[in-house]
């Protein structure tokens, strides 16, 4: 599958929730999307997914729009962060109208892992806890197995071993059958691992979009003496600086091994902490 | 095997790295099938194709070799070329930083050198 996204752009109201953004994607890849609250992330999977319309620009899925386009919807799952079901069905009913709308729903995974997560198919959505409906969420997820597969923040209310057990059944299925995931979360920490590329949203713009593995490589915080930094980042494109009692640690794109040979220190960035850095510049 | 991977290393240099210390340790040897990408990526919870890229890097030195259908294997003369490997690399990573720690702390050649000797008395 391909995902165009040309000069995308939607309001609501005055506010741009996203600003003539462009980017492609491409191929069984597992995509990260992050961003800040309000960058915009939720806004483009909802176009995305078909669900609404943008103001201006498009996105094309394989050369077609989303919109309005069950053809092409029936190849897009998006698991949001609540109220992906009607309240008043039950568990199974919501697996068998899933199973109706998505024709590589595979209904045997689905059951497997309604048993790993413990939840009683004749409940009624209304009656689950938070933790237990994100959990039929990732489970409609990952059993539609959906060509694009989308999940927003499917978390909210998992404890932490059940999130692990999410994501080693996301790489199983993953690695069972390649397909485009798309995951959108603020616990970049557990997760950044699993990206193989990265696009960070910042007040409707893209700011980054990058193989997670380059990431690691050609970033990194130099540290040592404030003048020693700032002759070595001079030419260099700076994400973010500090500064402390004459000391200065730089984030730079640039390599370890470069700072090393001008005798400073330098560590690598995890994702989530060049995400803060690189949306922190406008504003707190 | 570690249990964690680091964040801020690539993490395809990790996977090989952990390999390469098997190997040099003895846990892996000649003949002996090395987890697959997809034990990895599970093991670790990292992207397939991101061990895969590890893996794939030892197949081109030689230290493994893939037998179609069966796995991934380690090779005859792995450890040789690992260790020749890291011999090298030896320098840049260890004696050039204790040197620079060293210089920092007005540690001397001689003393240095003491250290190294007090060291080798000591076990």
């Amino acid at each position: 599958m391909k995902i165009e996204v040309k000069n995308l752009t939607r309001k609501y109201g005055q506010n741009k929730a996203l600003q003539n953004v462009s980017f492609t994607l491409e191929g069984q890849k597992i995509y990260g999307l992050l961003g800040r609250n309000g960058a915009g992330k939720t806004t483009f999977m909802d176009i995305l997914a078909g669900n609404i319309l943008s103001s201006e620009g498009e996105i094309l899925i394989n050369g077609e729009k989303p919109f309005d386009n069950r053809k092409l919807t029936e190849s897009i799952c998006l698991i949001k962060e609540g109220n992906n079901f009607k309240r008043d069905l039950k568990v199974k009913n919501v697996l068998k109208i899933y199973s109706y709308f998505y024709p590589t729903w595979d209904q045997e995974l689905a059951e497997d892992l309604i048993k790993v997560y413990g939840l009683n198919m004749n409940a009624k959505v209304k009656t689950l806890s938070k933790g237990m409906e994100s959990s039929l969420g990732i489970i409609a997820g990952l059993a539609s197995k959906a060509p694009i597969t989308i999940f927003d923040e499917p978390y909210i209310g998992l404890d932490a071993a059940a999130r692990k057990k999410f994501y080693e059944i996301l790489l199983e299925e993953y690695e069972e059958e390649n397909r485009m995931i798309i995951l959108s979360t603020h616990l970049i920490d557990e997760v950044s691992l699993m990206f193989e590329e990265v696009l960070i949203l910042q007040e409707g713009r893209l700011v980054l979009q990058e193989e997670a593995e380059n990431l690691r490589s050609n970033t990194c915080a130099v540290t040592g003496k404030k003048e020693e930094v700032e002759a070595f980042i001079e030419n260099k494109q700076v994400i973010d600086k500090k500064e402390l009692a004459g000391m200065m640690t730089a984030y730079i794109y640039g390599t370890k091994q470069e700072a090393h040979s001008y005798g400073l220190q330098a560590e690598g960035i995890p994702i989530q902490e060049l995400m803060i850095h690189l949306t922190q510049k406008e504003g707190a | 095997m570690k249990n964690m991977l680091d964040e801020n290393k690539p993490i395809f240099l990790q996977i090989k790295e952990q390999i390469e210390d098997s190997i040099i340790n003895d846990s892996l040897k000649p003949d002996d099938r090395v987890p697959s990408t997809n034990e990895l990526a599970a093991y670790y919870k990292i992207n397939p194709a991101t061990a895969a890229k590890g893996i794939n890097e030892l197949v081109t030195e030689s230290i493994l070799v893939k037998r179609r259908g069966v796995g991934m294997f380690v090779t005859e003369n792995a450890k040789n070329i690992l260790i020749e490997k890291r011999k090298e690399s030896f320098y840049q990573n260890y004696v050039l930083p204790l040197k620079d720690e060293a210089g920092k702390l007005h540690i001397s050649k001689k003393e240095l050198l003491e250290m190294v000797e007090r060291e080798d008395e000591q076990n």
